[in-house]
């Protein structure tokens, strides 16, 4: 069973305050801390999990500077067997169409009986560069998936679908999946895992090499402009010291009805 | 004259919330613009279907055929591909949903048009559409257009728009087959799966205690039950605690878990996902607490608390005590 998972390196946002850059196309980043992307950890786990059930290789795939090689060496640390990095300079010139292109470039000259992706991307939310590959790759697909199966070359997978409901197919492979959170517990990886995971396969390719044509990678999508969340109304804040805070908090509680 | 096309997300013969959405955004757009609204059924046996919005679109394409009974992206796509290229729309709407998630990048690469994701809002000026989406979580908007081609995909966001009817439309119904050419069904449906019941059910609860990644390690999780049990609600929570197996899936609020309907539903270290907010957009008072000042959950909710939860909780808590003895 080989697999090759795409991955991505994102800055954390949660309880960060962001800013939004002079030319007002996305955020300032000298300031944010990078992870390897939530779903793709979720990814990267699933294939090392179906590697050990069944055997074969798993190899990360990431598109970016050497910075994001960050991301490829702690899946290294995890249990990938090799990683690749394809360096494009500047990313913002590529929409997700442009980024399937150029992973499906290199995927197709990779062994695969499944490739894995994240449901989404937790910087731009797009979500749509798994399919797409599938598309490009002209592979089976599912979505969301939540458990997988291998049974006689087939794989029978668990979408997750909306209100608490799942589908289960069965596909035949290879196929491309795009692996949801939740999926299995993603392993503990240490720094000294990443230290001896250096020893492992990175190799690097340039987009350069590749072969892909300019116009196969010009963006059709395009972002204007972004900025912070227009103002709302928004919550009405208790103030004051913790004791005076818990005591509107009761009185609120109390006025709704629910403090008997 | 321009024209929307809307896909039909219909699931068990039911008619899926954000198909209604998507045909009122069509319907508006359509009235500021003169666009033909054009709902797409593919299914089988979705007559009903088709009469429960016969007065929200001008036209409704059928597909009804026993092969297309369950959904199935590519056969889908290739069936929208083909109707793209008959009629040219300048705009095709999608939830975005699981099955439009799966559905619309494929389209897009198929029918070689441009694709915007998760969109909650839609401007047309010169039929060309920009779109407005979120990044980060909330944390950032973004307006997105696209170079100039024969036509748009869009997937909408579910529950951004209202579910009304928009203006009088009359729809005219047109039966299609299924394209002759083989479709290779390479994936077979084999049923669908519910998440098993718990001892309790959140949506018939009138007090839930909500808590999310913010509560940091399982290991904290009886602080906020603690909370829960003095104020007599029941615990839920957001899609990372269950992720991390930290509570079960039946107590999971948001898009993949359970709607509720709570009088009070108190959200204790929840960012506020959009996935979550659709959750409790039944709640009647939204109480939030969180340290960040930015989380999106303040956005919605009626009341804030901006502290540290470790800390502010323990106070609530004896503070309930104290006054349910009182």
């Amino acid at each position: 069973m080989d697999i090759v998972v795409c991955v991505k390196r994102v800055p954390l946002t949660e309880e960060v305050d962001l800013i939004v850059d002079e030319q007002k196309k996305g955020i300032k980043k000298e300031q944010l801390a990078f992870v390897l992307n939530d779903w793709d950890n979720y990814a990267i786990e699933e294939a090392i999990v179906l590697k050990e059930k069944h055997g074969g290789t798993v190899t990360a795939v990431t598109v970016g500077t050497e910075d994001d090689e960050e991301v490829l060496r702690r899946s290294l640390a995890m249990g990938a067997d090799r990683a690749i990095r394809i360096e494009a300079g500047d990313m913002s010139r590529f929409d997700s169409l442009g980024v399937s292109r150029i992973l499906c470039r290199v995927v197709k000259d990779l062994p695969f009986d499944l490739v894995f992706t994240g449901v989404l991307a937790d910087d731009d939310y797009y979500g749509m560069v798994g399919m797409m590959m599938a598309e490009e790759l002209g592979i089976n697909h599912a979505n969301m998936v939540t458990a997988i199966e291998i049974e006689d070359g087939k794989a029978r997978t668990t979408s997750e679908l909306e209100g608490g409901l799942s589908e289960v197919s069965l596909i035949e492979l290879p196929a491309l999946l795009t692996i949801q959170t939740g999926i299995n517990e993603p392993r503990y990886v240490s720094i000294l895992g990443i230290r001896k995971a250096a020893k492992k396969e990175l190799k690097v390719m340039d987009l350069a090499d590749l072969g892909l044509p300019d116009e196969e990678l010009s963006p059709r999508t395009i972002i204007e402009e972004v900025f912070l969340p227009p103002e709302t109304e928004g919550a009405q804040i208790l103030t004051g010291d913790p004791d005076k805070i818990a005591s509107d908090f009761v009185e609120i509680l109390t006025r709704k009805g629910v403090m008997e | 004259m321009g024209e929307v096309f809307v896909i039909v997300e219909h699931r068990l013969g039911e008619i899926r919330d954000i198909t209604l959405e998507m045909l009122w955004k069509a319907g508006e757009l359509g009235q500021g613009l003169s666009y033909k609204v054009t709902a797409v059924i593919i299914g089988h046996e979705v007559k009903s279907i088709a009469e429960t919005i016969s007065d929200r679109a001008d036209k409704i394409i059928i597909l009804d055929d026993e092969r297309l009974k369950n959904f199935n992206a590519d056969i889908s796509k290739e069936i929208i591909a083909g109707l793209i290229e008959e009629s040219r729309p300048t705009l095709t709407l999608i939830g975005n949903t699981s099955w439009g998630m799966e559905l619309a990048p494929c389209l897009a690469v198929r029918a070689g048009l441009p694709l915007a994701t998760d969109c909650i809002d839609i401007m047309i000026k010169d039929d060309k559409p920009t779109a407005q989406r979120q990044m980060y979580g909330g944390k950032i908007f973004s307006n997105v257009s696209f170079t100039p081609s024969a036509g748009y995909l869009l997937t909408i966001r579910s529950g951004v728009f209202p579910k009304d009817k928009i203006g009088d439309r009359q729809a005219q119904i047109v039966q299609k087959d299924l394209p002759p050419k083989d479709i290779p069904m390479r994936k077979d449906f084999i049923e669908f799966a519910e998440t098993a019941a718990g001892d309790v059910d959140i949506t018939q609860a009138e007090l839930l205690i909500s808590v999310g990644r913010g509560v940091g390690e399982e290991g904290n999780i009886p602080l906020i039950r603690e909370l829960a049990e003095a104020l007599n609600g029941l615990l839920s929570c957001s899609r990372p605690i269950v992720d991390k197996n930290w509570l079960p899936k039946y107590l999971q609020v948001g898009t993949s878990g359970k709607s509720v309907t709570p009088k009070v539903y108190i959200a204790v270290g929840i960012s506020g996902a959009f996935q979550h907010l659709a959750g409790i957009t039944g709640a009647g008072t939204v109480i939030a607490i969180n340290k960040d000042p930015k989380a999106p959950i303040f956005r919605t909710a009626d009341y804030g608390i901006i502290e540290d939860l470790f800390k502010i909780v323990p106070v609530l808590k004896e503070k309930v005590l104290e006054a349910k003895k009182g």
